[in-house]
């Protein structure tokens, strides 16, 4: 996100918490919010795919409303005014292709507009055959998890990016020989997923509060937490938007704290060490085993910063909303273990994976008839959560490895924690504190290594830092 | 915290703002004096100049203080035991497509040079990447302040052009430093060209220099990959050679056949350069060309410069440096063709060691007078 988006943000937080107050709360929020992933939305080289894709996001909510929703909450009565927001921004979006200029909230020109009638239609269909559906069987929401995945790893799988990148050039009659798996660059994308997802699994365990499509659809694409997260829980998010809201001294002073944090953070600290940190040019470059360091370093804290000073941001929009966004992060460089420092580390990222991943892969281990041994369980449960987490962030061997490495990581320091705690905890506090110290430094160079694969465009690149970090190169 | 804490907070905030703002614009910062280079990172071996700085991890800037200061020429006051030697000019002493060690003071300083009176020879580069007497003679100006012992001077029939003097954006962005140079030599240049940027009040507030202040800020964190790297340009792994094959068109600068303008051309600048460096010795030197052998090479030895206009040129050079008594070498023919890269005076590391050969026999013979 830009500079001037994220001011524009703020103007518009100011406004839409002046505007959603009382019952119209949802509805307000649900308006800027579907604005918001039109205008967030970067321009795409396959025409007309930056209001596709928005549009398509908006459907999507929509549907797992529809799959998902309590019976008590899908009167007609009670959500259409929703409906009808939706609809009605994303054909007031698509008749702005007949401004004089090129193009306002869209990130280029809007398709035709019998194209983007089409588009609701379809949309209203996908969402009634939901409703519908979701009354005959359950197993729909496996399915919408299902889908939701196979989208994930067209996105994530850069050779399905770049086949179906030329499927749409050729289907819009471009040069296809243009097409890239940078192509498809859908907004949010990861962020909804994990949102749906959220809703869909609390919906098969029957933990999902009743809740009408505008305040879904307001959770789920809620503008100052699109990009970058934090992925909040529904339950919590629906406290904060059904609390009567009026922006207080406090609110302001609070939300201008976090913003000017997050934006120091992001455009100063984060973007000034982006200069300077290691990438697969400078790699190659790099004279020294020392100065290699320093660049790891650089981008160690380049990449805190940077992610960090969104969710500040994402947190300052929230707060001049109403809203009380979950924390990301808790100074995890200066945890003293690495488990410490994922609990501490896009903590609303690892608390969805814990949730429905590591927890109930970890039950089902142990409640076989032949329950594995407990140092096995947590092997196999660790390895395979970090490498999904590598997997989220993109379907590359790099990333893969980044993910095993941690998962290896939070292994060996689950053992060793298991056979000395003990003995540390009987330490006089002195001691503590240095082995705390030591722990930290410890851990962030474990951490600083990891984020080699993760800087590195291959596992060749990635190969050749470590040998010059260690002075072999 | 209440609303009336919050309103005074504001305005306080606000002010304070405005008041550093304004203030910026009246007192003169100086910032460019202070640098990391030469204390924290070594110092550059050339002046920072680039166009892609995500690239070649350098920047170009306008502030000569700033420009000096991440010189390695600026590392420490001169040692007693060192033989100083500047070489001022443009983009081939630079050295575009060259590492640092393969460019003409790079080869010249690790040649090891020694003076007869046992100082050993340093040699610096002070070129920069545009062709215009006016931008050397601002570079010398300053470059004075580091005492060299010899000067050497870079020049092509390129660099003389009337027109040209004020319009590279070092000249144009030291309007003051100009119009000094232009009080104290006489030089026949225009301090009212629209060329030459006089910022506006506003323009000086702190506000107003935002881009020139991030600018110096970027500078010193590139030092890191400078450091870390020793890269400071861009090198392309292909680019196109210098033109061979010329149309017809013989015109020079608007100028055409069969007179040179002596009055068109910035000898004023190039004289004025010799009298700012005192009794500083100078060697001057027509830097090599590409002479071509391509189409209508009868009428052009390259793409700047036509057949007539050149040799008027030094004919010219020669004629004042013989009245002068300048310490004069032509060395325009040195270099054979292949030996140039992507513009007619940008030469390869094996044409800049032939300069080098050259220059290294006039450089000891300097030093033992």
């Amino acid at each position: 996100m830009t500079l001037t988006i994220i001011l524009v943000s703020m103007a518009a937080a100011l406004l839409a918490g002046w505007l959603a107050r009382g019952r119209s709360r949802p509805l307000v929020l649900l308006a800027f919010s579907a604005l918001a992933v039109y205008a967030f939305q970067p321009a795409l080289p396959v025409r007309h795919l930056d209001f596709w894709l928005p549009t398509v996001t908006l459907a999507l909510v929509a549907a797992s409303w529809a799959l998902t929703a309590a019976p008590e909450q899908r009167s007609w009565r009670a959500n259409w005014p929703a409906a009808a927001i939706l609809a009605g921004i994303v054909l007031l979006l698509g008749l702005t292709r007949f401004l004089p200029f090129d193009a306002f909230l869209t990130a280029s020109r809007p398709p035709q507009t019998f194209q983007i009638v089409l588009a609701i239609l379809l949309a209203a269909a996908l969402t009634g055959a939901a409703l519908w559906l979701s009354r005959r069987s359950a197993k729909w929401l496996a399915a919408a998890i299902g889908l939701i995945l196979a989208l994930f790893l067209v996105l994530k799988v850069p050779e399905l990016s770049y086949w179906t990148s030329f499927f749409f050039h050729k289907l819009n009659q471009q040069y296809s020989g243009a097409a890239s798996a940078a192509d498809l660059r859908w907004l949010g994308f990861s962020y909804i997923a994990f949102r749906l997802i959220h809703t869909i699994r609390d919906r098969q365990s029957g933990r999902l509060p009743a809740v009408t499509l505008a305040e879904y659809a307001a959770y789920v694409i809620f503008f100052p937490s699109l990009t970058a997260g934090p992925i909040d829980r529904i339950e919590r998010f629906l406290g904060d938007l059904r609390r009567p809201f009026a922006l207080s001294a406090e609110d302001l002073t609070e939300a201008g704290k976090r913003l000017l944090v997050g934006l120091f953070k992001k455009f100063v600290i984060a973007d000034a060490l982006a200069l300077v940190a290691l990438n697969g040019t400078n790699a190659l470059q790099v004279r020294t085993a020392g100065w290699t360091w320093i660049l790891l370093y650089a981008y160690a804290f380049q990449i805190f910063f940077d992610f960090s000073g969104y969710t500040d941001i994402a947190i300052g929009l929230g707060r001049l909303l109403g809203f009380k966004l979950p924390e990301n992060f808790n100074a995890p460089y200066r945890k003293p273990n690495l488990t410490q420092f994922w609990n501490n580390w896009h903590m609303t990222l690892t608390q969805w994976f814990r949730a429905y991943f590591f927890n109930p892969v970890t039950r089902l281990l142990r409640s076989t008839k032949k329950p594995l041994p407990i140092p096995v369980v947590i092997f196999v449960t660790q390895i395979i959560t970090m490498a999904l987490i590598g997997l989220w962030h993109g379907v590359t061997a790099n990333f893969v490895l980044w993910g095993l490495w941690h998962g290896l990581g939070l292994f060996v320091h689950n053992r060793w924690s298991e056979r000395t705690k003990a003995r540390f905890a009987v330490l006089p506090p002195r001691w503590q504190t240095v082995l705390n110290a030591g722990g930290a430094l410890l851990t962030f160079h474990f951490v600083a290594l990891g984020w080699v694969f993760f800087a590195m465009p291959d596992l060749s690149t990635s190969w050749h830092v470590f040998l010059k970090l260690f002075g072999f190169a | 915290m209440d609303a009336v804490f919050l309103r005074k907070a504001l305005v306080r905030g606000l002010g304070l703002f405005a008041a550093v703002t304004l203030l910026f614009a009246l007192v003169p910062s100086g910032l460019g004096r202070l640098s990391l280079y030469n204390r924290v990172f070594p110092g550059r071996a050339r002046f920072p100049y680039g166009e892609n700085p995500a690239q070649s991890y350098n920047l170009s800037i306008f502030d000569l203080d700033a420009m000096f200061a991440s010189h390695v020429i600026n590392a420490e006051p001169k040692p007693a035991d060192e033989y100083r030697v500047v070489l001022v000019g443009d983009s081939a002493l630079w050295g575009w497509l060259l590492r640092p060690q393969e460019t003409l003071p790079g080869q010249l300083d690790a040649a090891g040079l020694t003076a007869c009176d046992g100082r050993t020879v340093r040699v610096y580069n002070l070129g920069y990447p545009t062709i215009s007497l006016t931008k050397d003679l601002l570079i010398l100006d300053q470059a004075m302040r580091y005492q060299p012992d010899l000067v050497i001077w870079l020049v092509t029939l390129e660099s003389f052009p009337a027109d040209k003097q004020l319009t590279p954006p070092l000249v144009a962005n030291n309007a003051a430093r100009v119009d000094d140079l232009i009080a104290r030599y006489s030089l026949p240049l225009d301090p009212a060209s629209p060329d030459l940027v006089r910022p506006t009040f506003w323009e000086r507030t702190l506000v107003g220099q935002r881009r020139p202040l991030a600018d110096l800020l970027w500078l010193q964190l590139y030092g890191v990959l400078w450091s870390a790297t020793g890269v400071d340009q861009f090198y392309p792994a292909s680019y196109d050679r210098a033109q061979t094959d010329f149309d017809t068109d013989v015109s020079f600068h608007g100028m055409q056949p069969p007179m040179l303008d002596e009055s068109s051309l910035a000898f004023p600048v190039l004289e004025a350069g010799l009298r700012a460096v005192g009794g500083t010795p100078v060697i001057l030197v027509n830097e090599p060309i590409l002479v071509s052998s391509g189409k209508n090479s009868d009428l052009r030895y390259n793409f700047y410069s036509p057949r007539w206009a050149y040799d008027q040129y030094r004919q010219m050079l020669a004629d004042k440096a013989a009245a002068g008594g300048w310490n004069y070498l032509d060395l325009w023919d040195l270099v054979p063709a292949g030996e140039f890269t992507n513009i007619p005076f940008h030469m390869t590391a094996k044409g800049e060691s032939l300069l080098a050969a050259r220059l290294q026999a006039a450089i000891q013979q300097q030093t033992c007078p």
